[in-house]
């Protein structure tokens, strides 16, 4: 089961793989190089391990369980949400005889009346549109892939998805929410809408659907070479 | 051989940064080959990997005195105009009694930009250095300023939403300040700057030796 080229087996690493496991790519010889130390391992596969780098204790594989049904059911729950929040009210500020109601996207519109147009770009990025894009494209990939094919331009998307995933910040922003309403809390009343709940969830459902993901399967499935 | 410990580059293989893919140095030629699942620009290691993490960092520390010294947002409120630096808020908060919300303030804007800074600064001088020193620790260290830099970006994101709240006309409002824009530079060019980074750097230099 080891190919050529690949250097002498790890004495570390116990081999403990069947070969004939229907997860593992045919190709595959199950070495893979650590991300953050470029150490050759063979990480195991048996269920609901964590294998770590045994040089720099980096995590070199996850192996998941359920890791095509459940991300595609975190993030279609997550579009759903994503809705809810975009369209339900945010935050309303009483104070005196004055209310002030907010959408999710009312703070970037106002960044860019201040002509703060890159500011307000970079919120709408990192909150919405990313989080947003890497939704709607896990689930463009794995649909396809639960019926057992490929949908067309799934493997640059997939790319795209793993690199931009540093740049969602739903998480952050929820952190943001919070001191904001501490800052105001005694200049007025704030009445969280619906809106924020929707988000919240939706921070964990994003963060559930990337967790859940195993991205080294979903590359020996959308793999197309002869 | 480093305690029987074999790296991709020493076996001759190039791991795709994008799908991890071990590809055979020599099949993808001396040029940028490209990875044959994936169809990423293959590379043993990050391109200018440390040239160009110096240079997000510069811009970033130089970017980090205006984030600090120059107002985030200014509140109107009854005529009176008030500015606050993101210090300033963190004094309001104690001084209001909300000490956990000061602490998170001073953490995530404070203090994580500074030592994100001091880290990548540390790391990129002791790879040019060719140090040899607890590679270990150091790979922890660089994996915890990619972690925390994003938390940065939650003073950015009050600022949004008090904008959108606080607009009470004459009785209050509040603006972003000029300060708001620069710390979201601050935080972009780190992240950049720890994404630029290659770890891997901090161990070629124990392989190369043995």
């Amino acid at each position: 089961m080891m190919n050529t080229a690949i250097g002498s087996p790890r004495r570390h690493e116990p081999e403990q793989t069947p070969a004939s496991d229907p997860r593992r790519d045919r190709r595959s010889t199950g070495v893979v190089a650590c991300h953050t130390c470029d150490l050759l391992t063979r990480p195991s596969d048996a269920a609901g391990t964590t294998s770590l780098c045994p040089r720099c204790g980096a995590v070199v594989h996850r192996q998941k369980s359920n890791s095509i049904d459940r991300p595609l059911a975190f993030a279609l729950s997550g579009l759903i949400l994503f809705a809810i929040a975009l369209t339900h009210p945010f935050l309303a500020m009483k104070s005196g005889g004055f209310v002030q109601e907010t959408t999710l996207l009312t703070g970037i519109f106002e960044l860019w009346k201040q002509r703060l147009y890159g500011l307000g770009a970079l919120v709408l990025l990192t909150c919405a549109l990313i989080p947003l894009a890497q939704l709607s494209g896990l689930l463009y990939i794995l649909v396809p892939l639960r019926l057992n094919t490929a949908a067309p331009g799934s493997i640059p998307i997939f790319r795209a998805i793993l690199h931009v995933n540093s740049w969602a910040m739903m998480e952050v922003f929820l952190i943001g929410i919070l001191v904001a309403l501490v800052k105001l809390a005694k200049m007025a009343t704030i009445v969280p809408g619906a809106a924020v709940m929707a988000l919240g969830l939706l921070t964990v459902v994003t963060t559930a659907a990337m967790a859940t993901l195993d991205p080294p399967l979903i590359w020996a499935r959308l793999d197309r070479r002869p | 051989m480093t305690g029987g410990y074999t790296s991709a580059r020493r076996a001759g293989l190039i791991a795709c940064h994008d799908c991890g893919l071990l590809v055979p140095a020599g099949a993808a030629g001396p040029g940028h080959g490209r990875c044959p699942r994936c169809g990423a620009a293959l590379h043993a290691r990050k391109p200018n990997s440390i040239a160009r993490a110096w240079a997000f960092l510069l811009a970033a520390a130089v970017m980090y005195v205006p984030a600090n010294i120059l107002p985030m947002t200014i509140t109107t409120a009854l005529g009176a105009a008030q500015s606050d630096t993101i210090m300033s808020g963190v004094i309001y908060f104690i001084h209001s009694g909300s000490w956990e919300i000061a602490a998170v303030i001073f953490i995530a804007s404070i203090f994580v930009p500074m030592a994100k800074l001091v880290i990548l600064i540390f790391l990129l001088t002791s790879v040019q250095l060719r140090c040899r020193w607890r590679p270990r620790d150091r790979t922890v260290l660089y994996r915890m300023t990619e972690l925390v830099g994003r938390w940065s970006m939650v003073d950015v994101y009050v600022v949004t939403i008090l904008v959108a709240l606080v607009k009470l006309g004459a009785v209050a409002n509040i603006e972003a300040g000029p300060a708001a824009v620069f710390f979201a530079i601050v935080v972009v060019l780190t992240m950049l700057a720890a994404e630029s980074f290659d770890p891997r750097l901090i161990w070629d230099v124990i392989e190369e030796d043995s």
